[in-house]
């Protein structure tokens, strides 16, 4: 388990040029560290009062001489040595110790684990640089007394990650089953547990080595830490510094020196920390972009349309490292005013990513459009700039989402989020804005809806909360709204109540609606149109009672049997045997005759049209209708 | 919320507690005669019993403890010997000029690292963002005291524009003007990295809000995308960026030490280090007690501005 993924993690780091430029210089730091006793310099404690201060590129000295002569180049060189020696070896004492306190405490847990922590805590309440100087205080200046105060105050901060690591992994059946097998608590650590901590015991190492070198350097430079004649980077800074204004450079270059080791280290640090981030990889930690990507190659070109939105021939990618996942492949949808059309599939059908894509908030990366246009009374939409399309975007085209206690924002009241949809389109003063919120609340029957209107997310019921995202869609009068599954995340009665809401809404204002969802149910009460989406595609479509009565694509008549059947009990209720296809894979045929009973060898043939059955319906199928 | 406030107030009672606890320990740990640490070793022998006496070192740890806990709620944190005065005294002056270095840069850092956090999410991989985030690793990876000596050289040798050192002008300065100008340099100085810590964690909190679906809710009802990033999204990462700016507190009070002895500032730093040099523990004790104990307070403040900004915080 510890190896997987070690080899696009190193993959990683050395594509990190940054991180590789750290560990070049840093390994040219330490290797010229290394050879200090064959370098021909002088040695770095021979004083020369004649030759004091001589600026860098004097003859026989490189940078030049301190302010008793002595060779500053030897002295950097020395001084780096015992620097680097000092802040790696707080390091590893504040590893092994806060290392041996974190997992003593994660691993017995319970009162240990409380009177640790709440110690650690306790030490974690100093400002660390402060609790150093106390610890340097008492014990006296000096080098190793630095080195000590700067590991303890470190020790904390690996003990808290550490802790955090090992209780993760202190009840996974693999520490249980040695537990079972008689292995003794010390060997279970030993053997189980610090392995599997290891890389954070790395990351965090990485990402204080740095720390602990300043640290060091900055108690020398003090004059707390390494003493005369002795000189780390730190105290040749601190000697520097009193000669700042007739010789710079005595304290410019080990400052310099300071710098540069720091600056690779943390380099190197933040490429192991980023090549380690499984999230990194799979850029789950990109920021969606305002506007979808759009990279279309192919546009229907057709002649304008009457209908108040049409798609033709969408097509949305998700393009994650060299994968491509194709959601949405190819879609045609049209809607009129008044009318409501469902959209129906399993989860990964595509059917939200469709209904994303109209106004282009599919996020991206790693999302990309990659086809097809979007008119909304005859003018592309996915053809217009930012400004047009903001405007439209809760304007005319309101959305109506899932689970709104996650799209609804957690720090601001609903009153607030509703005022703010409508001053976004239209010029209210933030009183007005307000009423008209309150009176939105009740149009959708809300209680009290002043009151509520002060009401955080978190404070209402899942019923309300969806009210008030349908509040928000309303706000501006749209022509068409999109709700996606705005009712699953509900229980059933409440899923009624909204519904019935939605469709008196739907009436009353000659509002078009798409209805996304994956209940034959919900289509069969709302819908006059329905589209079957499967893998990506538009597998069937045609008007609701049609299709429910005689569903073409065996696709469609598997997902009709999925539903049970209030007071019937004449249909079996089944589940589609086997799985959708990988969108990164899609076969070249028929989508569905992995699945289908009724496949046949060409099926998989070639590419399937959407070809019209009737006036009024199409499908995707060689040989629809015959089991219906 | 008011219960809240409560119990956040009563539970930093015990902290302090804490960290007297710990300051005492480190206290008793002095290797040797504690009296002639704390005299040092030039003192005579009847300094040191009297002192001994005085220090109540005859009893046992804990009734010592709470003997000293006793003086210092009183006020009594004892008598400096390298400045002959009590040390509660010389602490406060110290720590006034200490808190107008530390709250500026805190201001800075925070102002600063929040702007360079939200334009970096913003432009995510851009060039813009490569650029900053190595500009910040850079902020982090600078010695401050070395940084604090370019400075000098620039702009107070180099350009004359900026005084050097001190916190007023020797003749003719004590105003308001004459304490800014001597802030410049140490303030900017001291929040380099803090800027750098502010700036790293708001980024990543950005992006991290950014993905969330209630940013998509604010795209899809219209909301502008400046909105979006300074009204949805930063308001949801400040709730994370807030506890941050407190622990920040903590590195800068602390990195004040640097900075004070680089530009002569005349605050608890400055002094911490000397009294250490002259082997005066009470005054270091007391140094570290009032910074310490001032740190908490900021993370307090902190802890309750999130409160007040998340109305979720309820426990």
């Amino acid at each position: 388990m510890r190896t997987a993924g070690i080899k696009p993690a190193l993959a990683l780091l050395f594509r990190n040029r940054l991180a590789g430029l750290g560990a070049i210089v840093l390994s040219l730091v330490v290797a010229i560290c290394l050879m200090a006793p064959l370098l021909p310099v002088p040695d770095p404690d021979v004083t020369d009062p004649a030759n004091r201060l001589l600026r860098p590129l004097a003859k026989g000295h490189l940078l030049g001489t301190d302010h008793l002569g002595r060779d500053l180049l030897a002295r950097l060189i020395w001084g780096t040595l015992l620097s680097l020696a000092v802040g790696i070896s707080a390091s590893i004492i504040a590893a092994v110790v806060g290392s041996g306190i974190g997992i003593t405490a994660g691993y017995f847990g319970g009162r240990t684990d409380n009177f640790i922590m709440r110690g650690v805590d306790m030490l974690m309440a100093f400002p660390y640089i402060l609790l150093a100087l106390a610890i340097v205080a008492v014990l006296g200046p000096g080098l190793l007394n630095a080195l000590y105060a700067v590991a303890v105050v470190n020790i904390p901060f690996f003990a808290r990650n550490i802790r955090g690591a090992t209780v993760s992994i202190a009840h996974r059946e693999f520490v249980d089953a040695a537990r079972l097998s008689g292995m003794g608590d010390w060997r279970i650590v030993w053997h189980e547990i610090l392995p599997n901590v290891l890389p954070v015991i790395a990351i965090a190492m990485s990402t204080t080595v740095g720390w602990m070198i300043l640290e060091t350097a900055g108690l020398s430079f003090l004059g707390l830490g390494s003493q005369p004649p002795q000189a780390d980077l730190g105290s040749m800074l601190g000697e520097g510094r009193k000669l700042l204004i007739s010789a710079p450079h005595a304290s410019i270059v080990p400052g310099a020196m300071i710098f540069v080791i720091v600056m690779s280290i943390n380099l190197l640090g933040d490429g192991v920390r980023d090549a380690l981030d499984p999230r990194l990889r799979s850029g789950a930690l990109s920021r969606p972009a305002p506007v979808t990507r759009i990279e279309r190659t192919k546009i229907a070109n057709l002649a304008p349309s009457d209908h108040l939105l049409s798609v033709n021939g969408l097509a949305t990618h998700f393009e994650v490292g060299e994968r491509v996942y194709k959601a949405v492949g190819g879609v045609d949808l049209a809607i009129n005013p008044g009318e409501c059309l469902g959209i129906i599939g399993e989860s990964g059908s595509g059917k939200s990513v469709t209904a994303l894509s109209l106004l282009g908030l599919v996020a991206s990366p790693p999302g990309v459009i990659k086809a097809g246009s979007v008119h909304l009374n005859g003018e592309d939409l996915l053809a217009a700039d930012y400004e047009t399309l903001r405007v439209v975007r809760g304007g005319k085209v309101a959305y109506i989402f899932q689970d709104p206690l996650a799209t609804l924002h957690p720090l601001y009241t609903i009153g607030v989020q509703l005022a703010e949809a409508i001053r976004c389109h239209r010029p209210l003063s933030a009183q007005e804005a307000h009423n008209e919120a309150i009176d939105l609340l009740s149009r959708v029957q809300i209680p009290n809806a002043a009151a509520r209107s002060r009401n955080y997310p978190h404070e209402m019921s899942g019923g309300m909360r969806q009210r008030v995202g349908i509040a928000m869609a309303l706000a501006n009068d749209p022509e068409l709204i999109i709700a996606d599954e705005p009712t699953t995340a509900l229980d059933v009665t409440v899923q009624a109540q909204i519904l019935a809401l939605l469709d008196g809404l739907r009436h009353e204002r000659n509002l078009a609606l798409i209805f996304i969802t994956h209940d034959f149910g919900v289509v069969a009460q709302m819908c006059d149109q329905v589209a079957v989406m499967y893998a990506g595609r538009i597998v069937e479509t045609g008007t609701t009672t049609e299709i429910l009565s005689d569903p073409a694509h065996p696709y469609t008549a598997r997902l009709m049997q999925c539903v049970p059947e209030l007071g019937g009990g004449r249909r079996t209720l089944m589940s589609i045997p086997g799985l959708p296809p990988a969108l990164d894979d899609l076969p070249t045929g028929c989508a569905f005759a992995e699945r289908c009973d009724r496949a046949r060898n060409d099926c998989s043939e070639a590419p399937l049209d959407l070809a019209a059955i009737t006036k009024s319906r199409s499908v995707r199928c060689l040989y629809p209708g015959e089991a219906a | 919320m008011q219960a809240y406030v409560l119990r956040r107030l009563l539970a930093v009672v015990p902290v302090l507690l804490g960290l007297t606890v710990i300051v005492f320990l480190i206290m008793t740990l002095i290797p040797g005669d504690p009296a002639t640490a704390i005299l040092g070793s030039y003192a005579t022998p009847e300094n040191v019993d009297r002192l001994n006496k005085q220090l109540g070192l005859d009893k046992p740890l804990v009734q010592q403890y709470f003997i000293w806990l006793g003086n210092l709620l009183q006020g009594d944190f004892g008598r400096s010997y390298s400045l002959n005065r009590p040390v509660l005294d010389e602490v406060m002056e110290r720590f006034s000029a200490t808190l107008i270095l530390a709250g500026t840069s805190l201001l800075l850092c925070t102002l600063w690292g929040v702007l360079i956090g939200i334009w970096t999410a913003a432009r995510q991989y851009g060039w813009v963002d490569k650029i900053l985030t190595l500009v910040v690793l850079v902020g982090l990876s600078v010695p401050s005291f070395w940084l604090g000596l370019l400075l000098i050289l620039a702009f107070a040798v180099q350009l004359r524009w900026l005084p050097a050192s001190g916190m007023f002008a020797v003749y003719g300065g004590g105003d308001l003007a004459d304490l800014l100008k001597h802030l410049v340099l140490p303030a900017v100085t001291l929040s380099v990295v803090a800027t750098g810590v502010i700036a790293r964690l708001t980024r990543s909190a950005m992006l991290e809000v950014l993905r969330q679906d209630f940013i998509r809710t604010a795209r899809a009802k219209g909301v502008s995308e400046l909105k979006v990033l300074y009204g949805h999204a930063f308001k949801a990462a400040l709730v994370t960026i807030i506890p941050v700016i407190g622990v920040q507190a903590g590195f800068v009070l602390g990195g004040a030490v640097y900075i004070e002895t680089v530009f002569q500032w005349p605050g608890v730093g400055r002094m911490l280090v000397q009294a250490i040099s002259q082997r005066d523990i009470l005054l270091v004790q007391g140094g570290v007690i009032v910074v310490a104990a001032s740190y908490v307070l900021f993370n307090l403040l902190a802890d309750l501005a999130q409160s007040w900004l998340d109305p979720r915080i309820k426990t």
